[in-house]
């Protein structure tokens, strides 16, 4: 159009509602559109990885649940993934299949609020949240009868978890997986078809195939845009080989199909959770470790397929009892590398719902 | 002639003070009951809201937390009344009367029992529509006057979408107009022995969107788009300012609930009740629908609400006066069952046939 005002500098946030927390986008907007995006990291930052090198290996367990606070579960496990690998640690079977009942109830949580705050961005007033809002309430319940938190559930042992399940949570876990494929299907009744959510995502945002892998995209981001590569399947880790699962995925990588992609996966987390209670062997929760040990010189890398995408811990070990470095690979970070790219041309209300459909937890960015 | 058109001269004569008694009189009435349903009406849609939520709203304050909004209102009127130091003070102060203004003077010439409020007007339907569009006048002043880019982006959404929607939300009443033969709301409320709902379906579909986006209700709400613009125009605006501006807003609600009632609903008609409980059940009704869609549905972007406006409802409202008008001009005698069918038929065709062509995702990257 031959018509165009000057730019405008506007400051998306640290503080602003729809930036999950403190991020900040310096944004270039001529008129509505924006023309150009600096995303700016560093609001939440906490050290956690050099803090890590002055604690001992268990210490560092409840610091990885402040990462993705919504997902303290995943972290715990990855953490202590790598240390095993590190240590060489042998995990009993009984102990594989909770932690794999911990991660799928997780990813639950992390993706119904993942979804819900979509819709938030997109201007439902907290309605579809609130309906979210109460299976993930369900859901804090049954971690909180195995680890007493509801937060940050630190749970997750080298060698094992902290305890084993107590009796009532079989009974009210069956009952949630009872109930849940109802409650998935009444989202999609409110929302699937809706003309106006079509409206707003559909084609827009949309990431290609070739931008997410090169921008090391991963998750249900990665997943929508059309590429199969879930590291359950991928490089199947705890007993993940043993179900039977789908890996879903989106053709266009708009922002529809990053909603499609995250509710499907609800779905293929129920079967998990259905095999797996189904399967859980007896026995003992967990190979006892000494609380100060020691592994021996050398580094490990072990990842999971976390909420957000490629969750990664890296370890190198001097022999003595803390870690000598610790990196994580955060995937909410990765996930915003393409943001600039995503977000130049379009309308500032696509630019809120873009970045809300990557779906990211400051506590992980920022570290 | 302000007497002329303040009040109708066969009450005014049996006041011992006449005029200026009546007009005052009159006049704080409808500014204390506006206020009063205000706050109960934001109560009101709060628990609705909730209900919706699978909450419960406010329940703390008072029997059924029916007095929240009281302690809200109070705890607004004791804050600080912040101004920022570069806006235009003049302005910033102004804004929120030009704004408020206007909607209590609406609910002036809204017919009650075969009299109005306070002025029963021969063109009340036209005053109305004059005086809505200075509201627009007076958010676009605050959000300019505040100094602020989220603001002046909403004065800028303002701007193009009021006045979008002004002119479809014009035109969906001339069929009733037509029907009516008169520009008098008092009028219009005795021509409906069937109410217009049923007479202009299409009509009251577009006035109601219409309105909808008038008042910036979900699914138009973008100026104050809370996710993306924080709070929109009022943004800077604090203590009794910003309540000002909040009051606008319900009462605006509450004008074209019951505008709405009045011009399509039979307005105080109806069986056994008195008339003004028949106006303020149909009041409430249409303000529920309101927070029922303010509930459910998502945004619209701002190039598909003004695609909309002028793209479907422009249309939609010329074709509906066309249809009207033909039966009005050619075929005046015809029974109002026919014209009230071949008006839906004409909203049902339209949707149906517009909706294979017109979709209001069109994509648009970059500047269009």
């Amino acid at each position: 159009m031959a018509h165009s005002t000057d730019s405008v500098f506007i400051n998306l946030g640290p503080v602003h509602p729809s930036t999950h927390g403190v991020f900040r986008m310096r944004a270039h907007i001529d008129g509505e559109v924006i023309t150009d995006i600096e995303p700016v990291f560093g609001y939440l930052h906490r050290g956690i990885e050099k803090l890590a090198e002055g604690k001992s290996y268990r210490q560092v367990i409840p610091l990885t649940d402040r990462l993705d606070y919504v997902a303290s579960m995943n972290n715990n496990l990855a953490y202590c993934m790598a240390v095993e690998k590190l240590a060489g640690i042998e995990v009993p079977e009984r102990a594989v299949y909770i932690r794999v009942i911990m991660a799928e109830l997780q990813r639950i949580i992390s993706h119904l609020l993942g979804i819900g705050s979509f819709f938030n961005d997109m201007g439902t007033f907290f309605t579809p949240f609130f309906y979210m809002f109460i299976q993930k309430e369900k859901i804090t319940d049954l971690l909180e009868m195995v680890s007493g938190q509801r937060l940050l559930f630190n749970y997750m042992r080298f060698g094992g978890v902290s305890h084993d399940l107590p009796d009532p949570f079989l009974p009210a876990l069956s009952q949630f997986l009872r109930e849940m494929p109802a409650e998935i299907d009444k989202y999609e009744r409110l929302l699937k078809e809706n003309e106006i959510v079509l409206a707003r995502s559909r084609n827009v945002g949309v990431l290609s195939r070739e931008m997410a892998i090169n921008s090391s995209i991963s998750g249900p981001v990665l997943r929508a845009s059309g590429v199969n590569w879930d590291i359950r399947k991928a490089d199947p880790y705890s007993c993940y080989d043993r179900f039977d699962f789908d890996v879903p995925t989106g053709s266009n990588g708009d922002c529809y199909d990053r909603y499609r992609v995250r509710i499907e996966e609800l779905r293929q987390s129920l079967r998990i959770l259905e095999q797996a209670v189904s399967k859980l062997p007896k026995g003992k929760v967990i190979n006892p470790v000494p609380l100060r040990f020691k592994p021996p010189v050398g580094e490990a890398y072990s990842h999971i397929e976390g909420n957000k995408g490629e969750l990664g811990f890296y370890i190198v070990s001097d022999g003595s009892d803390k870690p000598y470095r610790m990196h994580v690979r955060a995937p909410s970070l990765l996930n915003l590398s393409a943001l600039r790219e995503m977000l130049i041309g379009w309308k500032l209300a696509d630019a809120i719902i873009i970045f809300g459909s990557i779906d990211i937890c400051l506590g992980e960015v920022d570290r | 002639m302000a007497e002329l058109i303040l009040f109708p001269a066969s009450i005014r004569s049996e006041l011992p003070f006449g005029f200026w008694l009546h007009l005052a009189l009159f006049a704080i009435g409808i500014i204390a009951i506006l206020l009063t349903s205000v706050i109960i009406f934001i109560w009101f849609e709060r628990r609705l809201v909730g209900r919706f939520q699978l909450r419960k709203g406010p329940n703390r304050a008072g029997p059924f937390g029916i007095l929240q909004s009281v302690a809200d209102v109070i705890k607004i009127l004791t804050k600080e009344d912040i101004i920022p130091s570069r806006a235009d003070k003049f302005l910033f102060w102004l804004a929120p009367v030009i704004a408020f203004s206007p909607v209590v003077v609406m609910l002036a010439v809204v017919p009650v029992a075969g009299g109005a409020l306070l002025a029963d007007l021969d063109i009340g339907i036209l005053f109305i529509i004059a005086m809505s569009s200075i509201t627009s006048l007076g958010i676009f002043t605050g959000g300019w006057a505040s100094y602020n880019k989220y603001s002046l982006l909403s004065s800028m959404r303002v701007v193009s979408q009021l006045v979008s929607y002004e002119i479809p939300l014009i035109l969906s009443l001339v069929g009733v107009v037509m029907l009516t033969g008169s520009l008098s709301l008092d009028e219009m409320v005795n021509a409906q022995n069937v109410p217009f709902i049923l007479l202009q379906p299409t009509g009251f579909f577009i006035f109601f969107i219409a309105s909808l986006a008038e008042i910036s209700r979900s699914p138009f709400d973008l100026l104050e788009a809370d996710s993306e613009l924080v709070a929109g125009y009022n943004i800077e605006y604090s203590g009794m300012k910003f309540a000002t501006f909040y009051l606008t807003e319900y009462c605006e609600a509450i004008v074209l609930s019951t505008l709405t009632a009045t011009l399509f609903l039979g307005g105080w008609q109806g069986p056994w009740l008195p008339p003004l409980v028949w106006l303020l059940l149909k009041i409430t009704l249409v303000f529920s629908i309101i927070v029922w869609i303010r509930a459910t549905l998502p945004r619209l972007r701002i190039d598909q609400v003004m695609g909309f406006a002028w793209k479907f409802l422009l249309p939609l409202a010329v074709l509906n006066i066309l249809l009207t008008g033909s039966f009005v001009a050619f075929w005046p005698e015809a029974p109002s069952w026919m014209i009230g069918i071949a008006n839906l038929v004409l909203l049902i065709g339209y949707i149906l046939f517009r909706s294979r062509f017109f979709k209001p995702g069109g994509v648009t990257v970059g500047a269009s």
